[in-house]
C-alpha cells in the first residue's frame, strides 16, 4: 500500500477515495483538450485541400508565410498593408530562426511563403526541392546591442573581446549567428559569447534585460527596439551584410495568393515598409 | 489487488478502438524515432564533442537538480503534511505552480528573480560578483525550478497517508525520535523518494524551455541534451534525431528502474 500510494497524484492508480475525485476529472478533461484539435484538424485538413486546387488564379483566403525572425516587425506591417489591399484575404505569419524554419519546411509545414535571412538557407530549401526560385528583396547589417542602461561599458566592437564582457549571439545555424562568427572573425577579434541564442530576438531580449553587455543584432533589430537597447553601430568597412531572399512554396494550395504576397514585398510600396525599418536595398 | 480490477476478456468496443488509437497515437512518435534513427552513423553522431559534452552536462545537472530537491524539497514536503502553520493551503498550492506553469515562463520568472537585475539577483551581482544566468549552475536552478515539485508532491502525498499509529507504537515502546524517522519513518518513505527522485531525474533530464530562457545556450557550459536536440535540428536533423535516441533510452531506462523495484511490488508491500 505505501509504495503503490505515492502515485495516486499522477493518476497511476484507479481513484477511489473522494479525495482523489478532482484529478480524474482533471485528466478526463484534458483528455478531452488533447483529442479535440486532433480530431477537428484531421477533418479540416481533408475538407480544405481538394478545394484550394479550384482556386487557382484569385487572390483570395489565407496563407502562411514563414520569416525570419528580424523581419518580425516589418513584415507585420507589410501583412496588414497586403490585407487591407485585398479585403478577406488574411496572412498568418509564423516568425523564427530561418534554419529552423527551413527544417519545419523540409518537414512537410503547410506553408506558403518562406522569407530567410541569408541566400544558404533559402538555397538548402531550393535543393530540397520545396522552392523552384526566390528574389532578393532586402539586406541587412550588424550593428552591438547594449542595455539602456549598461553595467559595463561597450563602444566598439573591439571591446566585445573583454573578459568581464557578456556577449550573447545567434547560434551559429542561424544567419545572425553565422554573420557574427563572420564579423568576429573578419575583424581578428576573439569573442566568447556566454550564450547563442536560437534566433535574434531572443538576443536582443536577453540585452533588454540586462543580463548580457552586448549582443550582436541586425541594426533593424535596434531600431525596432526603440530605445529599450542602444545601438553601438559597425563601421561599414568592417561589417557583414546579410541578403534576403523571399519565394512562393512549390506545393502551396494557395499559390495565387502567395505569388501576390510575394510581389506586394517587393513592390514599392513593400520597399517602403522595409526602409522605415531599417534595410537597406540589396 | 482486489476483484474489482480483475481484467474483463471481451471489452466493449466502444471502450477497445478508442484504447487502441491512444495506444497508438502515443507509440507511433517512438517508432518513428526509431526508425528514422541514422543507425550507419550513429557512433559517430554520439561520440561527437558536443553530443558527449551535452550528454555529461544534462547528466551532472540532473543530478544536482534532484539532490537539490532532496535536500530542501523533502523536508518541505513533511511541514506540508505535517506541521500546522498559517498559509499551509497557500504553500501546497505555490508548490504546484512550476508543474503546471509552462517552463518558459518559469525561465522568465527565473530571470526577473534571479537574473543580474532581479529582484534576488541583483544583490548576488554586487555583493559576491556571483550571477546564475549562463552558467551551470544556472542550469541546474532552472531544473530544479521546474522538477522539485514532483519530489514534494510525492512525498507529501505518502506522509499523509502513511499510518501515524506506527510512529506512535514505535514510541511506547521507548523508541527516540531519530530512531523512529529512521527505523519507521523512512522505511515506509523509501518508496515514495525513489519514485519521486526517479521523476524528478526524468523531468530534469527534459527540461528545456526555462533552461534555455534562464541559462542560455551555451555548449559545455548550458546546453544540456534536449537543446543540443533543438539546436540540432536547425542545422542537421538527423543529429537531433541521434540525441534524442540517448534521452530516449535514458529516460526508458528510469522507467524500468521504477517499474523493477517499485511498481510490480506495489499490490503485495
Amino acid at each position: 500500500m505505501n509504495s503503490s500510494a505515492s502515485f495516486h497524484l499522477f493518476g497511476w492508480r484507479p481513484s477511489r477515495g473522494s479525495a482523489r475525485r478532482p484529478h480524474s476529472r482533471l485528466a478526463r478533461s484534458a483528455l478531452g483538450i488533447v483529442l479535440a484539435p486532433l480530431l477537428l484538424g484531421g477533418c479540416a485538413a481533408h475538407s480544405v485541400q481538394p478545394a484550394a486546387g479550384s482556386i487557382t488564379g484569385s487572390i483570395a483566403g489565407s496563407i502562411t508565410v514563414f520569416a525570419a525572425s528580424s523581419l518580425k516587425g516589418a513584415f507585420a506591417t507589410i501583412g496588414a498593408q497586403f490585407e487591407a489591399a485585398h479585403p478577406g484575404v488574411k496572412v498568418i505569419f509564423n516568425f523564427g530562426p530561418s534554419s529552423g524554419l527551413a527544417t519545419q519546411i523540409a518537414q512537410g509545414a503547410p506553408v506558403d511563403v518562406f522569407a530567410a535571412a541569408s541566400t544558404k538557407t533559402m538555397d538548402s530549401v531550393i535543393a530540397d526541392g520545396e522552392v523552384k526560385a526566390a528574389s532578393t528583396f532586402a539586406a541587412n547589417s550588424m550593428e552591438i546591442a547594449t542595455p539602456a542602461h549598461p553595467t559595463r561599458s561597450v563602444t566598439s566592437l573591439a571591446d566585445l573581446a573583454g573578459a568581464a564582457i557578456k556577449v550573447a549571439i545567434c547560434q551559429q545555424d542561424v544567419p545572425c549567428g553565422a554573420a557574427a562568427l563572420t564579423l568576429f572573425s573578419q575583424n581578428r577579434i576573439r569573442v566568447t559569447p556566454v550564450t547563442q541564442e536560437l534566433d535574434v530576438k531572443a538576443v536582443l531580449t536577453k540585452v533588454q534585460l540586462g543580463e548580457v553587455d552586448a549582443g550582436i543584432v541586425y541594426v533593424t533589430d535596434v531600431k525596432a527596439a526603440k530605445g529599450a537597447v542602444i545601438g553601438i553601430q559597425i563601421p561599414a568597412a568592417d561589417n557583414v551584410t546579410t541578403t534576403y531572399p523571399i519565394a512562393p512554396i512549390t506545393n502551396s494550395t494557395n499559390g495565387s495568393t502567395a505569388q501576390a504576397f510575394v510581389d506586394y514585398v517587393l513592390s514599392d510600396a513593400g520597399k517602403n515598409v522595409l526602409r522605415a525599418a531599417g534595410f537597406l536595398s540589396p | 489487488m482486489s476483484r474489482r480490477g480483475r481484467p474483463i476478456t471481451s471489452p466493449p468496443r466502444i471502450v477497445a478502438i478508442p484504447a487502441v488509437i491512444a495506444l497508438l497515437f502515443l507509440g507511433l512518435p517512438i517508432v518513428g524515432l526509431l526508425l528514422r534513427a541514422p543507425w550507419s552513423n550513429l557512433g559517430a553522431v554520439l561520440t561527437s564533442r558536443t553530443s558527449l559534452d551535452a550528454l555529461r552536462l544534462s547528466l551532472v545537472t540532473a543530478t544536482a537538480a534532484t539532490m537539490v530537491a532532496f535536500v530542501i524539497g523533502v523536508p518541505l514536503a513533511w511541514m506540508l503534511a505535517r506541521a500546522q502553520f498559517p498559509g499551509r493551503r497557500l504553500a501546497r498550492a505555490l508548490v504546484t505552480v512550476p508543474l503546471v506553469l509552462p517552463p518558459v515562463v518559469g525561465g522568465i520568472a527565473l530571470l526577473l528573480a534571479f537574473g543580474r537585475r532581479g529582484i534576488v539577483g541583483q544583490y548576488f551581482e554586487s555583493c559576491c560578483g556571483v550571477t546564475l544566468a549562463f552558467t551551470t549552475p544556472g542550469v541546474v536552478v532552472a531544473e530544479a525550478f521546474v522538477a522539485m515539485p514532483f519530489l514534494i508532491i510525492t512525498v507529501e502525498g505518502a506522509l499523509r497517508v502513511l499510518d501515524a499509529r506506527v510512529e506512535e507504537a514505535a514510541a511506547t515502546l521507548g523508541a527516540g525520535r531519530l530512531t523512529i524517522f529512521r527505523r519507521v519513518t523512512l522505511p515506509l518513505l523509501a518508496p515514495a523518494l525513489v519514485a519521486g527522485g526517479v521523476l524528478t531525474f526524468a523531468r530534469a533530464l527534459g527540461e528545456f524551455g526555462a533552461t534555455i530562457t534562464f541559462a542560455g545556450n551555451l555548449p559545455g557550459v548550458t546546453q544540456t541534451l534536449p537543446l543540443a536536440v533543438y539546436v540540432g535540428l536547425e542545422g542537421d536533423p538527423s543529429e537531433a534525431v541521434a540525441l534524442s535516441l540517448i534521452l530516449l533510452a535514458v529516460s526508458v531506462g528510469a522507467l524500468v528502474l521504477l517499474r523493477d523495484r517499485w511498481l510490480r511490488t506495489g499490490a503485495s508491500a
